[in-house]
């Protein structure tokens, strides 16, 4: 049984975006109900988009929040207020949280370290506020009411959209070509040279890699992955509510990351589920919800900084190790 | 257009620095941390709004406004000496980020905690009685309190300022944000230096917390605004300079009050392109990175 387990997370390893979507395919049926299961599977995303930037590039954002929440609102705001079409409106999310990326990035990566994050705390704070006080466009405090989407029309198929399953499986299509787009990036040698930033970004200086315009490449990627996110929320909530760009949502994915494993491929989506599932059974519980959280997070960030899955894939190296010693 | 008469101009420049000395002590605080630890307090917010908490909570069973001006900086400077002690100590060494990441659970449980004990609408606060009315200051009527702020700010100011340039443990302190390794191997304890400068780092968020909880709404979130306010503070006037938080406190303080004079829409959206603007000009901010007081 054990070795089973383990060749099997050997095969995971190996073939990571095919892994995690076989496993995302049946998700839905180990949940307790589908909107859940969205739920979790766009946090993923999102926090997979932010787990780019601090756990592969290490730069700690404290803003992404803003792509989120841009995301979602040029999302909602395309069918709202242009009436386009869902695929449109997905479109114009990703590119506008792109280009807030890439404003944002431009000025943050003049910074390093803490200064880092305390810069894209407040330039998210920015955007908060604009979106705050455009109350024509965004709905204001209220937040944006009637992203309608009924049902996706494809040539040939009509999607009803309203069924949570069906949207599970639609969302899911995005997901997957954002994994394989990830994925993809950090195979390729401009994946080497982020990690390389992360371990001596002098030295990668040195090596005569462009830091600042690596480091701003992988910001706007970041941002324009969170974006895709915040689009597929605005379609599956129907609504934007303003506390997609507040601070605390920033933070969450933070708390997601680092609680499913920074720096892992399928981590991020491992620390929303838990945070989403905990969610879930403490709201039932307690209305202390923050405080639990708070707790738990502290906890990792004490005992566990390398998270569920990265500790999982840690005592996997370690097994693998013995057993090449053994050999 | 507008009608602004130099007396509102110069009310609006002192309702400024008011605001300004609560950004000014909050980023003092925050320097202070950083430029001894390297440690980003990310519960910096939530320490102010539990130094509100109790400021309030303290007046209303004391009575007193003095007593609780003393009391509340040493609560709040002990909650942060234990969280020194037990959670940020095991962290240092294992990276920069964690002990921000630790901080920033720990204002979670903070504003849970607040809401568990004084219930999650927040507390009246009042001004306390005292210090109500207004006074003449030659251009206008301005209320006493926020002329109290600015005094007792500049106090606090001038007091840490002593005690950083002119006493024995300041000049530990001192040499302890050049180089805390020579300064242990000189035989001081730099452990419980550190522990100290946490302690008084909170307890001057909490002082400041308690000192504004009469000009705002004391309940458990007021502190995530001031947090990211105050990382602007730090930005434009450079992060570890104790001067700098100062001058762009007060800076952040007057810019924010002459916006909403003009544009009352735009106050908070001000002072964060201020940041941007110096970010572009200046990333380093107005004092850079020369270390603490100099």
């Amino acid at each position: 049984m054990k070795k089973f387990l383990v060749s099997a997370l050997v095969f995971a390893r190996g073939h990571r975006v095919a892994t995690a979507l076989l496993f995302l395919l049946i998700f839905p049926f180990l949940m307790p109900y589908d909107a859940l299961s969205v739920n979790i599977l766009i946090f993923g995303l999102y926090a997979v988009g932010f787990n780019l930037l601090f756990g592969y590039t290490g730069m700690l954002s404290f803003g992404h929040a803003a792509f989120l929440g841009v995301g979602s609102y040029l999302a909602g705001i395309s069918v709202v207020s242009a009436g386009w079409p869902w695929w449109a409106a997905i479109g114009v999310g990703v590119a506008s949280s792109c280009l807030a990326g890439l404003i944002i990035g431009f000025l943050a990566i003049r910074t390093r370290g803490i200064y880092f994050s305390m810069v894209t705390l407040a330039l998210a704070q920015i955007v908060y506020y604009i979106f705050y006080k455009s109350e024509r466009w965004t709905g204001g405090e209220n937040g944006l009411r009637g992203v309608k989407v009924e049902a996706i029309e494809l040539p040939g198929i009509r999607i009803d959209f309203l069924n949570p399953l069906n949207k599970y499986y639609v969302i899911l299509v995005f997901v997957a070509l954002a994994l394989w787009f990830v994925s993809r990036v950090l195979n390729s040698p401009f994946g080497a040279v982020i990690e390389a930033i992360r371990e001596n970004e002098k030295r990668a200086a040195a090596c005569g890699y462009n830091v600042a315009r690596a480091k701003l490449l992988v910001f706007v990627l970041s941002a324009g992955i969170c974006g895709l996110a915040g689009a597929l929320r605005a379609l599956h909530l129907s609504v934007v509510p303003i506390d997609s760009l507040h601070y605390l949502q920033s933070g969450q994915a933070v708390m997601m990351c680092l609680l499913g494993g920074m720096g892992t491929f399928f981590g991020p989506f491992v620390g929303a589920a838990v945070f989403l599932l905990l969610e879930d059974v403490v709201t039932n519980l307690t209305r202390y919800w923050m405080g639990v959280v708070g707790l738990v997070f502290m906890f990792f960030v004490l005992f566990f900084p390398k998270g569920i899955w990265g500790t999982l894939l840690y005592q996997l190296d370690r097994w693998q190790n013995r057993q090449g010693k053994a050999l | 257009m507008f009608d602004i008469t130099p007396q509102l101009f110069a009310l609006q420049l002192m309702t400024g620095i008011a605001l300004g000395a609560i950004y000014a002590l909050l980023a003092i605080g925050l320097s202070l941390i950083f430029g001894m630890l390297t440690v980003v307090n990310f519960a910096h917010g939530a320490f102010f709004m539990v130094g509100a908490f109790l400021g309030v909570y303290s007046m209303a069973l004391t009575g007193s406004f003095w007593f609780s001006l003393l009391l509340v900086p040493l609560a709040t400077g002990a909650i942060g000496l234990l969280c020194e002690r037990f959670l940020v100590r095991p962290l240092y060494g294992r990276g920069i980020d964690y002990p921000l990441l630790l901080t920033f659970g720990l204002s979670y449980v903070l504003i849970d905690v607040m809401r568990f004990t004084f219930g999650i609408e927040g507390l009246p606060s009042s001004t306390p009685p005292e210090l109500r009315g207004s006074v003449f200051l030659g251009f206008g009527y301005f209320p006493l309190y926020r002329l109290f702020l600015i005094a007792a700010t500049a106090v606090i100011v001038l007091g840490l300022w002593l005690f950083i340039e002119k006493t024995r443990y300041g000049l530990i302190i001192r040499a302890g944000s050049r180089d805390a390794e020579i300064v242990k191997v000189l035989g001081i304890d730099i452990a419980k230096v550190w522990l100290l400068v946490f302690g008084i780092g909170t307890a001057i968020a909490g002082l400041s917390g308690l000192l504004a909880a009469p000009t705002r709404a004391v309940n458990p979130e007021m502190g995530i605004p001031l947090l990211a306010e105050s990382f602007v503070v730090t930005v434009v006037g450079g992060m570890g300079s104790l001067p700098g938080a100062v001058v762009a406190g007060l800076l952040v303080g007057v810019v924010f009050a002459m916006t909403s004079l003009v544009a009352p829409e735009y106050g908070e959206l001000s002072i964060f392109v201020l940041m941007a603007v110096v970010l572009l000009i200046r990333p380093q901010g107005f004092f850079g990175k020369a270390g603490l007081m100099s």
